[in-house]
């Protein structure tokens, strides 16, 4: 098994390059003009040239690549942003983990949800359970995830406003609520701008773990409150879509003789559904699971919209609508990595359930 | 020939004839009660969109300020229901132009079956001509396309739409062109693994010792067979770009005001949520019908071509 996870990683070196000069070029295909978009329509030609200059956006195209490469791969620099002007490093630090707490809870709710709905479905199937879920889920792949987003906004901030129901229409974390870093609680000296530090930093951005592991139980109650309708609204479309695969896979498996033979020897229904039958239905489901962490970016960029948070996907959209180069690619290369890692684990999944799968 | 005619009995003819794979799927397509109820739905969109100058009482572009006294944002007012008929009914209420809203939205309707079948008419008919020359010429161009296709899908397919669109620039033409191109590899891989599966068989071997030219080969002998499949991804694939064109043109990349459609609607009035509701929630459910129904649809078309799948799900 080790070999195989061994093997699997050294396969994924390869498309990573292949992400970085993609990322790089497509960055470059997007037209307009990075100065004028930072420094405004007005800014005259000498500073345009001081600032391409400064930003070695004067150098030609493959002197800009190998530049970047190097870069990268070798000090772990993303370069600056040309909006912000700061680091590309400190905006992911910042953006990512709200990303990640966002996408994780939505994905976790798709699959406790959604595989439980399918098995039951799947169970008693054509009862009223199965017609109520299978309906539920059409509906739930047909909805628009910003619609969804602003019209839970509106009954839960508006309509049962003053009552213990109402959530936060928006942000983060309430204005006025402040996180407190773990490492300032518990008094950790961390040397500013080491890796140490920026990871340190990353973690304290996860506003639920943070809170959690020193305690601040009203940011964590704050920062739950305001992940519930962001969350249910980018979870909709893949809890559906997950129920629906499970219950078609758990059908093809629920026929099969092995099944039949597992309820002939007397075990019960229950064991015959979630041990022999719910086990081989897994790989659909799986790879479906994989393939729906991709649609659930690009729901981030709607949800992100919606609920005013600051992440990942609302950061991407802004930098491609303002050519922020080093951004755009920066972001793509985290995304397309996450997309790699994410084809990792169901592959490394497929290895544990199936032990036929080996790597070719 | 008379004497070969009265050799082959009539009824066996019609029977060969009924059993065509394409016959078949329809005929249970017919009975599926999903299939019926998106046809039914898809039926009553087509209609609308065809009479909507006869169904719609107002102008959808035209303010009516100066014509009724209707506030801006006016809630819906239907007289069935007790509102005042002094008051100018309005059913979806007024939106922040003051326009009727019921007639946007109905018109609407044309801009999104547009949207659909234009978008994925295009990614069709190019995906199949990519799939059919990758599949049929093999080799190092086999090779060269379908990495290619690999790429593009490599990418979550809304935000290559919207860099694309970053490119082209906005509106909703660059909008369905960009939607058209992230759905081509789809299409391609269908048509090229359709291609692989059929060009070795002996009927193929046939025609080609006959003289077809390859061209003939392609289009006459191979492609009909990827046709059924064709349709059930097509059929499943415009609900898909019907939802991604109108999210497009909420963040305001796709069609742009006063255009009256869903997703730019939802957009322009999307601060206006928590005040004026019904202008956020119409839009959002017209989106919504009109996906369900292609997707009811697609799901129909998909289980009547298996017939494993169709006898395990009959009710």
């Amino acid at each position: 098994m080790l070999q195989y996870i061994v093997r699997r990683l050294l396969l994924t070196i390869p498309v990573l390059l292949g992400i970085l000069v993609v990322t790089f070029l497509i960055a470059r295909a997007i037209p307009g003009d990075p100065c004028r978009s930072a420094l405004g329509e007005r800014a005259t030609d000498a500073a345009c040239e001081a600032f391409n200059r400064r930003m070695g956006l004067d150098q030609p195209v493959p002197v800009q690549l190998a530049i970047y490469m190097r870069q990268i791969l070798l000090e772990g620099d993303f370069g600056d942003s040309i909006r912000y002007s700061r680091p590309v490093s400190l905006l992911l630090i910042e953006r990512l983990p709200v990303t990640l707490e966002l996408g994780v809870s939505a994905l976790l709710i798709a699959i406790l949800v959604g595989i439980p709905a399918g098995i039951l479905s799947a169970v008693r199937r054509n009862s009223k359970v199965d017609v109520a879920a299978m309906v539920g889920a059409n509906i739930g792949v047909s909805m628009p995830v910003y619609w969804l987003g602003l019209m839970l906004a509106y009954v839960f901030s508006i309509y049962l406003k003053d009552t213990p129901l109402w959530l936060p229409p928006s942000g983060r974390l309430t204005a006025g609520v402040i996180a407190t870093p773990f490492y300032r609680v518990w008094d950790l000296s961390i040397a500013p701008g080491t890796v140490g530090a920026q990871v340190a930093d990353f973690l304290s951005n996860l506003v639920l773990f943070n809170s959690l592991i020193t305690g601040q139980w009203n940011v964590f109650s704050d920062g739950i409150k305001h992940l519930i309708l962001p969350t249910v609204a980018l979870s909709t479309i893949p809890l559906a879509i997950i129920a629906r695969i499970t219950r078609s896979s758990m059908l093809d498996v629920l026929g099969a003789e092995y099944v039949r033979t597992a309820r002939a020897k007397g075990l019960r229904e229950r064991a015959v559904v979630l041990k022999h039958a719910l086990r081989n239905a897994l790989l659909p489901i799986i790879t479906v699971v994989g393939l729906q962490t991709g649609t659930l970016f690009a729901g981030a960029v709607l949800t992100e919209t919606i609920f005013s948070f600051s992440g990942v996907g609302r950061a991407l959209f802004d930098a491609i609508t303002g050519r922020d180069y080093p951004v755009i690619q920066a972001f793509t290369v985290v995304i397309a990595i996450g997309y790699v890692a994410i084809n990792l684990i169901v592959d490394i999944c497929y290895a544990f359930i199936d032990p036929r799968i080996k790597i070719e | 020939m008379t004497v070969q005619d009265a050799a082959v009995p009539q009824t066996e003819v019609q029977d060969y004839r009924n059993n065509s794979l394409l016959f078949l799927t329809f005929r249970r397509l017919f009975r599926q009660r999903n299939a019926q109820v998106g046809m039914v739905i898809l039926g009553f969109l087509v209609l609308v969109a065809i009479f909507a100058p006869a169904l719609a009482p107002y102008d959808p572009d035209r303010s009516l300020i100066g014509i009724e006294p209707v506030e801006k944002r006016a809630g819906p007012c239907i007289h069935a229901l007790g509102c005042p008929s002094d008051q100018p009914q309005h059913i979806m209420g007024v939106d922040g132009n003051v326009r009727d809203q019921y007639s946007r939205i109905i018109y609407g309707t044309r801009i999104s079956l547009f949207i659909g079948f234009s978008t994925i008419g295009l990614a069709v008919v190019v995906g199949t001509l990519i799939g059919a020359v990758s599949g049929y010429v093999g080799g190092w161009v086999d090779n060269v396309i379908m990495r290619f296709m690999d790429v593009i899908l490599a990418f979550p397919s809304f935000l290559l739409a919207i860099a694309i669109i970053t490119v082209l620039g906005r509106g909703l033409q660059n909008a369905l062109y960009a939607i058209a191109v992230v759905n081509i590899p789809v299409f391609a891989r269908l048509v090229r693994s359709s291609v692989l599966s059929i060009k070795e068989l002996e009927f193929v071997a046939a025609s080609r010792s006959l003289g077809a030219s390859p061209l003939r080969i392609l289009f006459v002998r191979i492609l009909p067979n990827a046709i059924p499949t064709l349709i059930v991804q097509a059929t499943l694939s415009i609900g898909a770009a019907i939802l991604e064109a109108a999210a497009l043109s909420f963040l305001g990349l796709g069609a742009q005001p006063p255009l009256a459609e869903w997703g730019t609607m939802l957009g322009s009035e999307r601060n206006q949520v928590f005040t004026s509701p019904h202008l956020v929630f119409f839009p959002g459910i017209a989106i919504m019908i009109t996906v369900l129904a292609f997707n009811l649809l697609g799901d129909g078309f998909r289980d009547a071509m298996d017939p494993r799948l169709a006898q395990l799900t009959k009710r």
